[in-house]
């Protein structure tokens, strides 16, 4: 059965989960009951305005009744049978397979996401024993110094006639190198260690500065009021478990805190009372930078900016530097971002102020509205290139606004964007065109 | 005249094992410990053999056994390359820089001895 045609059993669930009858969800959505009959019973397709309407009323998302709680089930299972070698999955019938067999079909999208988690362990582990710097100078400590010990071991060994003063010289380098390794391999334990300490060995440094800025609320009030440094903010922190991601926790800090410095709490909650999240006003009024704007919106608590605001910011690699969910906008985890965001339009504009209206394919139709542009993060002379740093701030539009002229389609990373014509396309789709 | 070798080193235990080991073996022996200026030292010094670590401050084993072999009259200098990078890539990445002998730390002194003598008669014999 296709899945745009469950859409109204969805409807029908909820509305007698929430205890509603038909009549008076009918009213609520200003439908009439028979018409929403005909919906619950799949006859009528649904979407846009109405299904954000329903949704509304019954208070769930509109992705729940248009996709359904399993759609990430869904997703990850199409994920799975994409990169299965040499079997071919009934992928048509991917619906029926969650729906008839749930147990099964979570036991399946489970083991996927485990593989695809060990996999990325493997990549991360050999690309830290090829590059990371600490652990290579760590090795190469050890290994000079086991070098030293094993040559200077062998002439005391080995050498007969060999003379008290070059005996004991020897006898003295053999006492240092043996502490010297000792010190280096307690180094080398104790930076294992700190590796497995780690809540997942085998997460991104940035990721994990990711997840202490979200258990913040990507908001840090003794950053505001000066109470504490960004040294300060992430000792003891557990969701840093690793060297680099404190390094890069306290680089986002004090960035914030330049920003707060700049764009104070209280006269920047004022403004934005006052002008809304306008970047260019709030810019205007406070004679700062938009990237600055940019930033200092998506920091402010809930209070400020009640509809919640999104933020990336990448480097013009397009490597993503930070992510700001915002509900409704998908960040890939893995993988390369749409390149139609306004976030890597401004890479090609640098220091243009853009503003386009968004509404991502796939998902529930909702639209937002992105701020972008690209600065220069340093200041080079004749001789030496500009490096341009992207932010792209995201706003969610009220959910009855109509999309605008010139609203801007874009995905979330190919790989599950269900546009296939798309110029921008760089991989398959796993997902059909009208998923 | 007794042969040269030049160790360009910066652990100063190895550098005095090593020395030991060749001096007593009849090799006239000359150290240094920085890369930075490594190949103009070997210039100056004219040894019949290199013996050269990877990792240095300053600039890499690598980056000087390139530089050497750039210079025609050095073109044909014996180098042992020693370093506690023993992995493939770096092993393959040294051959085609023209390393003469790649040797992995920790090294045996026979090893070392038995490298320095067959690599300076292949020289001689060239």
């Amino acid at each position: 059965m296709a899945r745009d045609t469950l859409t109204g059993g969805r409807i029908r669930e909820r509305r007698l989960i929430a205890g509603m009858r038909q009549a008076e969800l009918a009213r609520e959505a200003g439908i009439s009951a028979s018409y929403l009959n005909l919906i619950e019973h799949n006859r009528r397709r649904i979407g846009g305005k109405l299904l954000v309407n329903i949704a509304h009323v019954l208070g769930v998302e509109p992705s729940m009744l248009s996709e359904g709680a399993e759609a990430a089930l869904i997703s990850t299972l199409r994920e799975a049978a994409a990169d299965a070698d040499k079997v071919q999955a009934e992928t048509e019938r991917v619906d029926e397979f969650a729906g008839r067999f749930p147990g099964w079909a979570q036991v399946l999208a489970q083991s996927h996401r485990r593989i695809a988690s060990l996999e990325r362990t493997v990549d991360i582990l050999s690309d830290r024993l090829s590059h990371d710097p600490d652990l290579a100078a760590s090795l190469h400590e050890v290994l000079s110094t086991a070098a030293s010990i094993r040559s200077t071991a062998s002439i005391l060994a080995e050498t007969g006639d060999l003379e008290a003063k070059w005996r004991d010289r020897f006898h003295r380098n053999l006492n240092e190198d043996s502490l010297r390794l000792a010190e280096s391999s307690k180094t080398l334990v104790s930076y294992l260690d700190e590796s497995d300490r780690s809540e997942n060995p085998g997460s991104i440094p940035r990721e994990e500065a990711e997840a202490f800025c979200a258990a913040q609320g990507y908001h840090f009030p003794e950053l505001e009021e000066g109470l504490k440094t960004p040294e300060e903010m992430v000792e003891g922190r557990s969701e840093l478990a690793s060297r680099a991601s404190r390094r890069i926790a306290v680089d986002f800090l004090r960035q914030y805190s330049s920003d707060a410095l700049a764009l104070p709490l209280e006269p920047f909650s004022e403004a934005c009372a006052k002008f809304g999240p306008d970047p260019a006003l709030l810019a205007g009024e406070f004679g700062a930078g938009i990237p600055e704007v940019l930033r200092r919106i998506a920091a402010m608590p809930e209070t400020v900016v009640p509809q919640g605001a999104g933020l990336v910011i990448c480097d013009s690699s397009g490597g993503m530097l930070l992510r700001k969910n915002v509900e409704g906008f998908a960040m890939p985890r893995f993988g390369v971002p749409c390149p139609l965001w306004p976030l890597f339009l401004a890479l090609n504009r640098p220091l243009v102020a853009l503003r386009r209206d968004v509404v991502q394919a796939g998902r529930s139709g909702a639209g937002f509205t992105c701020y972008a542009q690209s600065w220069p993060v340093n200041t080079p002379d004749l001789t030496e290139n500009p490096l341009y740093h992207s932010v792209m701030l995201i706003l969610p539009k009220p959910g009855d606004e109509e999309p605008a002229s010139g609203t801007v389609r874009l995905g979330s990373t190919c790989r599950v964007c269900p546009r296939q014509r798309c110029i921008a396309r760089r991989e398959p789709s796993v997902l059909r065109q009208d998923f | 005249m007794s042969r040269r070798v030049l160790l360009i080193e910066d652990e100063p235990n190895i550098i005095e094992a090593i020395r030991f080991l060749l001096t007593r073996d009849g090799w006239d022996v000359n150290t240094h410990s920085d890369g930075t200026n490594a190949v103009e030292v070997v210039q100056e010094a004219k040894p019949d053999l290199v013996i050269l670590d990877m990792m240095l401050p300053g600039r890499s084993g690598m980056d000087i056994l390139r530089d050497l072999r750039e210079i025609v009259e050095l073109a044909g200098l014996p180098v042992l390359m020693l370093t506690a990078r023993g992995q493939s890539r770096d092993r393959d990445m040294a051959e085609k820089a023209g390393v003469s002998r790649f040797m992995t730390k920790p090294f045996s002194n026979t090893e070392v001895l038995t490298a320095v003598r067959d690599l300076v008669a292949q020289a001689s014999r060239s």
